[in-house]
């Protein structure tokens, strides 16, 4: 009962927050003539549209897809964090945690310094790899699963300052393009295109499909390494499925869009809040829940500055540190 | 009938069980006893298949795989893992992990068998509520309703009393002791007290250093002897009227 209500207003929210994305930006579209413009694509409904050329063209070829991406986008960083937060038993994790964004970002940084001629497609090819690595690296140093969750999690850290210590070094060593690293790194989705979606969709299917199945895996995990083995479970095969969907689904957004914070531990946090700590319910919530913040976010940070734009990474930090800081001071009431 | 031959285990090569043997028939309620360090808890780890053993420990003359395990036997340690925002419902429920098929959530007949479980432990107005609002009486009967939901044939519990007052430590007792007559469980479980062994179960498993020091009924094992060689502690034993050994610990004479 609680869980059909806490899917309600998810999807009510995700919908909600995509009307106000397509409605809300530079070009004012008319609202009435927007919908009906909307679904007129869908088949078999035919709708008087009364959008202009341009009008359309804003709407269909710079502000959809943009939403597009930033649902998919959203969609896999909370889906991830909730992941990572299953697999580590610990609310406080997400891909940051865990040497994802370091090895994106000293992947990127790479590409940037020394790979700039090789074409536009280099830097998310080398951040996807560089995310990879990262996880794989600090799977791999912490014992590969088979020494609990804790030293997983400590190897992580120490892997994510070491690749953030040698992407620092590279930066100060070629100051000419620490413009372009910055940008990167604090996200950005503007001039997303339908190819773009298109591009990330397979990741996202698998990696959250994957994730999305493994929901009652992590509710036994919760109980512990012990627990779970004697209730005829492999929680070491678990972790290491739910840990590689998590790097894939990071990787894919990370790769698109750059590194945007805090949707990962801020969206999860707002779900347990909502509809208890079981991973059946906070992994789909969570899927349309971040879709939803992503949107908005976005939202505000193509139109406060307008006709500029902010990082992506500054508004959901900016949002996601007070929340955070909530979170911390709540924390009673909402453990896992 | 869970058959152990030769059972010896290292925890970090330290040898800590050390060739036990001993036969677990079906439907009795079988205590492990020894001093503190004895390798109670270690014996009862390795029958649940949760650490890697020497020898054999057969389950009606067969070694089963550890879904099937969890099918057949549940096991209880002595401070379970609970996630304290979980509601009742939802714990109890994953006992029904071993039968389910891999990518597949629990069914009608999942949540019935838990629904069950809660209502024979009467849990039923605790249902929706969280793990960290019970008290310690209410946690032991939510972890048996888990056990429980697992439908085994056998119940391994480590010292299943230990955090609980004399009242609620004889609830839980005679609890356990109910389901196991009337659902034709067999009870396999590390007590530190002497005297509760010797009025719940039927056969004593004493060990000593990893050693299966004696076994047999609590008449044959419990001797004031044994328990000083074993112990070195000084006690009385009697036998009450409905003859239980009764063990009562006696300050040295010196002090």
């Amino acid at each position: 009962m609680r869980a059909r209500l806490a899917f309600s207003i998810a999807a009510v929210f995700l919908v909600a927050a995509m009307l106000v994305g397509i409605l809300v930006g530079a070009a004012d579209l008319n609202p009435l003539a927007t919908i009906a413009a909307l679904l007129d694509k869908i088949p078999f409904v035919h709708l008087k549209d009364s959008l202009s050329a341009v009008d359309q063209a804003v709407l269909f070829q710079i502000r959809l897809p943009r939403i597009v991406l930033d649902v998919l986008t959203g969609g896999l960083l909370a889906v991830s964090g909730a992941g990572y937060q299953g697999v580590f038993r610990n609310p406080l994790v997400d891909s940051g945690t865990l040497g994802a964004s370091a090895g994106a970002g000293l992947g990127a940084t790479i590409a940037i310094v020394y790979l700039a001629g090789a074409g536009p497609s280099v830097v998310p090819v080398a951040a996807f790899a560089g995310s990879v690595a990262g996880v794989a690296v600090a799977y791999v140093a912490g014992g590969a699963g088979h020494r609990g969750p804790a030293t997983l999690l400590l190897a992580g850290i120490a892997i994510s300052m070491f690749f953030t210590a040698a992407q620092t070094l590279l930066m100060q060593r070629s100051t000419q393009v620490l413009q372009n690293v910055y940008a990167w790194l604090l996200g950005s989705l503007s001039g997303a295109t339908w190819q773009q979606c298109l591009d990330i969709l397979p990741y996202t299917a698998v990696s959250i499909l994957l994730i999305l199945l493994h929901g009652r895996h992590l509710d036994v995990l919760s109980l512990g390494d012990e627990e779970a083995r004697a209730l005829g479970m492999n929680p070491v095969r678990v972790r290491l499925i739910v840990l590689t969907a998590s790097a894939l689904a990071a990787a894919a957004a990370v790769a698109f869009c750059g590194l945007i914070g805090f949707v990962g531990i801020v969206v999860p946090h707002v779900v347990r809040r909502l509809a208890g700590v079981s991973y059946r319910l906070v992994l789909p919530l969570s899927l349309l829940t971040g879709a939803g913040f992503l949107v908005l976010a976005d939202t505000a940070a193509r139109t406060l500055v307008s006709p500029g734009e902010l990082p992506i990474g500054v508004v959901t930090a900016l949002i996601g540190s007070p929340v955070f800081i909530w979170i911390l001071h709540t924390t009673r009431s909402v453990r896992t | 009938m869970i058959q152990l031959d030769d059972l010896r285990v290292d925890l970090e090569r330290t040898p800590v069980v050390k060739g036990v043997s001993t036969a677990i028939s079906t439907g009795g309620w079988h205590a492990l006893l020894g001093p503190n360090g004895s390798g109670k808890t270690t014996v009862l780890r390795a029958i649940a298949g949760l650490i890697p053993y020497r020898g054999t420990i057969t389950v009606d003359g067969a070694t089963p795989k550890a879904r099937d395990r969890a099918r057949l036997i549940a096991y209880v340690p002595q401070a379970p893992t609970l996630p304290p925002d979980m509601l009742v419902s939802e714990y109890v429920l994953l006992g029904r992990t071993p039968y389910l098929r891999y990518l597949a959530g629990p069914g009608r007949h999942d949540h019935e068998v838990s629904r069950n479980a809660i209502e024979r432990l009467d849990l039923a107005e605790f249902a929706r509520r969280r793990l960290g609002t019970l008290s310690g009486g209410e946690v032991q009967r939510v972890v048996l309703a888990r056990a429980l939901a697992q439908e085994p044939r056998t119940m391994l519990l480590d010292e299943p009393t230990s955090s609980l007052d004399i009242g609620h430590q004889q609830h839980v007792l005679e609890l356990i002791d109910e389901l196991r007559t009337s659902g034709g469980l067999t009870v396999v479980s590390t007590l530190h007290d002497l005297t509760t062994a010797s009025q719940y179960a039927h056969q004593l498993v004493l060990l000593d250093h990893g050693q299966v020091a004696a076994q047999g009924t609590p008449g044959e094992v419990l001797t004031a002897e044994r328990i000083a060689e074993i112990y070195d502690a000084r006690v009385h034993v009697a036998t009450d009227e409905s003859g239980h050994t009764i063990v009562t610990p006696a300050r040295p004479l010196a002090m």
